[in-house]
């Protein structure tokens, strides 16, 4: 499996039936590719959906119905759409239950950077500021580690994406969360050892006496 | 409402006008409209929008043409043409997170001095922003924004300039219908008065000032 998936596949163990989700571009969008058909999740899409479903198939995509990055999606059963101020007011009104990012930083008090490089990259925002803001729970989903630099840091570098900690990170290496106000390793990947996470990870994990395997 | 062509709609606009434009990646966007304000080169434009789209689409056609000198927007990052004129200084950008975005629109359209949101708070979107707690909670001032002009897109307009949406082409432009001083409106169908029926009008008739006809 490779690192996306296996991210993808075990954020997904973290939805419940009946959630309003909001997943943001990248790898936290492969999420959906893994929910259980009995498991009856709403995803909002952050330009104005709830119900948001599969990409259409050839020759059936409508020009007004896109995700935020403006690909033709699918709506489901049951959808609705609704304007802009609507749709934050979901994000922000504490009515979207999870949301997952991407991220480029998140440190020991699980602060996020996800959204510029100062002189690099300045893509602006978008949603992701109200998205951490105002989601009752934020899991970020990345890459434990970027061109061997860790992106699990002592204090972002970065600038932070919202004052407001997450909740729980999910790499290709690991499961970290902040329980107790520690950053703690929760979970290794398969195949991965406690002592591998820790060669690549900057900030100070708390190690509990054990560390269970992801269930996937 | 008698309908008008895009060409004299835009005659309307000045150089240096502050103008909203609906849509979200070019979805619900007035294409018609874009593609005359660069017929005219109508420049040094102060754009309010949601995002850049991409060159050749929705807004992004305005900054092809060069003919913009402030962006208002919570998202650059698809096109590379306005990061390029934000870095040689061409196009000043003020980037405002989304949801601060439809917020300070809305306050504009509904006679608010702004909007109190705990957005930003504890980033660099909080400099030089009065803070306000209430309640043990702190929240950002965000003021009411306003434009001169906004371009709509709507799904269903009837004769009287009654508005409905699709989907998601709905997005920003309810919220811009509410807070510019002119109002302009291009509709992928015009219908007879009463096909909207008067539950399903999102966009009330007397916000509309001018409503382009279809070819």
């Amino acid at each position: 499996m490779d690192a996306q998936s296996l991210i993808a596949r075990r954020v997904a163990l973290e939805l419940r039936s009946g959630n309003l989700v909001n997943l943001g571009i990248g790898i936290p969008t492969l999420v959906a590719n893994y929910i259980p058909p009995d498991l009856k999740v709403f995803f909002q899409s952050e330009n104005g959906l709830i119900g948001t479903g599969p990409i259409p198939e050839q020759g059936m995509a409508h020009p007004l119905l896109t995700d935020a990055a403006g690909r033709p999606i699918t709506a489901l059963p049951g959808a609705c759409t609704f304007d802009s101020a609507m749709s934050f007011g979901l994000i922000r009104g504490g009515h979207v239950d999870v949301t997952v990012l991407g991220g480029l930083q998140v440190d020991a008090e699980g602060h996020l950077a996800n959204w510029m490089i100062p002189g690099k990259m300045v893509p602006g925002m978008g949603g992701a500021m109200d998205l951490v803001s105002g989601a009752k729970r934020v899991i970020v989903a990345m890459q434990h580690a970027a061109k061997g630099k860790s992106k699990i840091v002592q204090k972002c570098a970065l600038p932070l994406t919202s004052s407001r900690p997450v909740d729980l990170v999910v790499t290709d290496m690991a499961v970290i969360g902040f329980s107790g106000g520690r950053i703690t390793l929760q979970e290794t990947a398969p195949g991965v050892t406690v002592a591998e996470v820790m060669a690549v990870t900057e900030a100070d994990l708390f190690i509990p006496a054990e560390v269970p395997q992801m269930n996937i | 409402m008698k309908p008008i062509s895009a060409e004299e709609a835009i005659a309307m606009i000045p150089n240096g006008a502050t103008v909203m434009v609906g849509g979200f990646m070019g979805v619900g966007t007035p294409e018609r409209l874009l593609d005359e304000l660069v017929r005219q080169r109508k420049s040094e434009l102060s754009i309010i929008s949601n995002d850049a789209a991409v060159p050749g689409k929705g807004v992004g056609k305005l900054f092809d043409a060069a003919l913009v000198s402030t962006l208002t927007t919570s998202h650059i990052g698809l096109n590379p043409n306005v990061q390029k004129q934000m870095m040689a200084n061409k196009v000043a950008v003020n980037l405002v997170p989304q949801g601060t975005f439809v917020e300070r629109i809305r306050a504009g359209g509904c006679g608010l001095g702004g909007v109190l949101t705990p957005t930003g708070v504890g980033t660099i979107v909080e400099e030089g922003k009065r803070k306000i707690d209430v309640d043990g909670k702190s929240f950002l001032l965000e003021t009411a924004l306003r434009s001169d002009f906004a371009l709509i897109h709507a799904f269903l307009a009837d004769y009287l300039g009654n508005l409905t949406y699709a989907l998601t082409a709905r997005n920003f432009n309810p919220v811009m219908a509410m807070a510019a001083d002119t109002v302009i409106v291009t509709a992928e169908h015009i219908v007879p008065v009463g096909v909207i029926a008067p539950d399903h009008v999102v966009t009330p008739a007397p916000l509309v000032d001018y409503l382009i006809a279809n070819g």
